[in-house]
């Protein structure tokens, strides 16, 4: 069966149907925990020209960098290679790729034609001499070249670890310049390595903790243009934002679509108190799901929509709490010491990502959505603001540094607590929201 | 004792306001001299100026971590700015709450309204027509202190009532 994604934004086609190795022999398994990363190899993809040669030797690199940055990888360089791949065609010589034990190794090949970019690849397990999948091909423009070095990276991904990938996608956040008490805030959109790096808001307004569409269509924000706090929706392609009609002169915040995209749950002030409303985006109607004395906000729906995860000081500090989506009685599921907020439901639907402060530190941590095995995965003077990766196996967060010169960066981290990197964003980041696969 | 309290404190500015007033014209208008130990109008020692509201009477109250609870301070200085909205009605005001940057961004936008919510009710209990007075939330978005101790902190859990419009010059 032919499977066609295209992209309007790029004209990217599939041409060649994925067909994944069900029970290759080489395989990393993710949920046994990976100690030792897995040593593999990317000639530089043979060009078809002078015109591909570049774009060859960066297509290769990228997808490299996106293989080793999950931590699962271990690149071996090319200056121990003993083979030269010039041929895309040529049989490989597997001893060569065995003798510098590599176990997994990428060859492909690049042809520009004008503006057409095109791109074959194919993933082999040295050892047993085998392919993984078939052979499979990308087109497009040119300057798509880093999507399809991504996609690539996401196929010899999902084909070792059997798993979704996350390459192919992008994280938007708010850059943040200047000092604490001066701090400029502009709505950004990034490819998930920080590449291409694209503003949509001026620094006019304070904007804050924008959130991906299931579809990575739109974005929901808060922005302060009015004076007050309020909600907005930005269609990402066109960046054109529409102020969303919550109730006038109260103050909105902390919007997050639910699964099917067509509402959104959210924060509204009140008199001073902060409840949980729901909203229908196409009649506008807003419906309240919680009524207390208490701060309750960053809800999160489950990936079937049918709970909301959120965060309330009703017990004097706060804590998470699981509702129905429609409201109703909820249950705490936070006991250990200290404070907990901002839940994020992961889309496997099995862990709930939170910060946590405690004795004067925070952390990113997870949690199964009882809230037993509570793990933490980071610790600093203030982390904050967790996100799921596409496929629920890498958490980004926002850190921001003591002091006078504090700043505010995005990290990445593994669901292990493995692999903690700096995401480089042209100014500080914060208020990631991953969103994602791209088609 | 609280009303006679209110009416001594009232009697009091509205004896200075009547100075102030007189001080302009007294001086035929003269820009900002401050000669003879004159009033500048505007100027921190005019009691009708918003300057003065600022920094004699007192445009922020402080509160505890993660407390919205106003102190007897704050209270008192809550009471000037009571007593000042009172008898300058040709003002209104936005009471910005702010957290500092100890907790999520989303927790402290929640504790800022409730911080500018308890200055509000308590500027309405004194007599201060709550159609005079808007609140906004910033969070942990706009610390004025930015060192990371509790000595900056406790700067920054504040409510700052700001004066927003005027009739007046």
């Amino acid at each position: 069966m032919m499977r066609f994604l295209t992209s309007l934004l790029l004209g990217l086609t599939i041409l060649a149907a994925p067909v994944y190795a069900q029970s290759g022999p080489l395989r990393l398994e993710l949920d046994q925990g990976i100690i030792e990363p897995l040593p593999f190899a990317v000639p530089n993809f043979v060009p078809d020209g002078p015109a591909a040669t570049q774009y060859a030797n960066d297509i290769s690199r990228v997808v490299a960098a996106d293989l080793t940055g999950t931590g699962l990888f271990r690149e071996i360089s090319p200056e121990a290679f003993i083979s030269r791949v010039s041929s895309f065609e040529a049989p490989v010589q597997f001893a060569d790729w065995k003798a510098i034990n590599a176990e997994a190794l990428v060859t492909g090949a690049v042809s520009v034609s004008g503006n057409r970019l095109t791109v074959r690849f194919r993933v082999w397990d040295v050892f047993s001499g085998q392919e993984l999948g078939n052979g499979l091909q990308f087109a497009g423009t040119t300057d798509g070249w880093r999507r399809m070095a991504h996609k690539v990276a996401d196929q010899v991904y999902s084909r070792i670890t059997g798993e979704g990938a996350y390459f192919d996608s992008r994280v938007a956040f708010v850059s943040e310049s200047g000092p604490k008490d001066q701090r400029q805030k502009r709505l950004a959109i990034m490819d998930y390595d920080g590449a291409n790096v694209q503003y949509l808001t001026d620094s006019a307004a304070i904007v804050l903790a924008p959130r991906f569409s299931p579809t990575g269509d739109r974005l929901l924000y808060t922005s302060y243009e009015t004076g007050q706090p309020r909600i907005y929706v930005l269609d990402v392609d066109r960046v054109r934002r529409t102020e969303l009609a919550t109730q006038d002169g109260t103050m909105s915040f902390s919007p997050r679509f639910s699964p099917d995209g067509r509402s959104i749950v959210y924060s509204l002030i009140q008199g001073g108190n902060t409840d949980l409303w729901k909203m229908d985006i196409a009649s506008g109607q807003s419906v309240r799901l919680t009524n207390t004395p208490a701060i309750e906000t960053a809800p999160s729906y489950s990936p079937d929509g049918s709970q909301i995860v959120f965060e309330s000081d009703r017990s004097g500090t706060p804590q998470l709490y699981i509702m129905p989506a429609n409201g109703g009685e909820a249950t705490r599921i936070s006991f250990g010491q200290g404070r907990y907020g901002t839940p994020v439901w992961s889309p496997r639907g099995d862990l709930i990502a939170f910060t946590k402060q405690n004795k004067g530190r925070f952390h990113i941590g997870v949690m199964r959505t009882d809230g037993s095995e509570e793990r933490l995965l980071t610790s600093s003077f203030l982390d904050e603001g967790p996100t799921w990766s596409p496929n629920g196996r890498v958490i980004m967060f926002t850190r921001e540094t003591q002091g006078a010169s504090g700043r505010a960066t995005l990290y990445s981290v593994d669901i292990s607590g493995r692999n903690l990197r700096p995401v480089r964003t042209p100014d500080g980041g914060s208020d990631p929201s991953w969103g994602p696969l791209q088609n | 004792m609280n009303v006679l309290g209110k009416l001594l404190a009232l009697g009091t500015l509205s004896v200075m306001a009547a100075c102030t007033n007189n001080d302009p014209s007294a001086l035929g208008g003269g820009a900002g001299g401050g000669a003879n130990g004159a009033i500048a109008p505007g100027s921190p020692s005019d009691p009708r100026s918003p300057a003065y509201f600022q920094q004699t009477i007192g445009d922020r109250v402080l509160f505890a971590v993660d407390q919205s609870t106003l102190t007897p301070q704050a209270q008192q200085v809550l009471q000037g700015q009571a007593d000042w909205l009172m008898a300058n009605p040709d003002y209104v005001a936005t009471i910005e709450g702010h957290a500092d940057e100890q907790g999520t961004r989303e927790y402290n936008l929640g504790l800022g309204a409730k911080r500018a919510n308890a200055a509000r009710e308590f500027l309405i209990s004194r007599g201060v027509a709550g159609n005079r007075l808007t609140t906004v939330s910033y969070g942990k978005e706009r610390p004025i202190e930015i060192c990371s101790t509790e000595d900056c902190y406790s700067k920054n859990r504040r409510a700052v009532t700001v004066l927003t419009g005027s009739t007046l010059g």
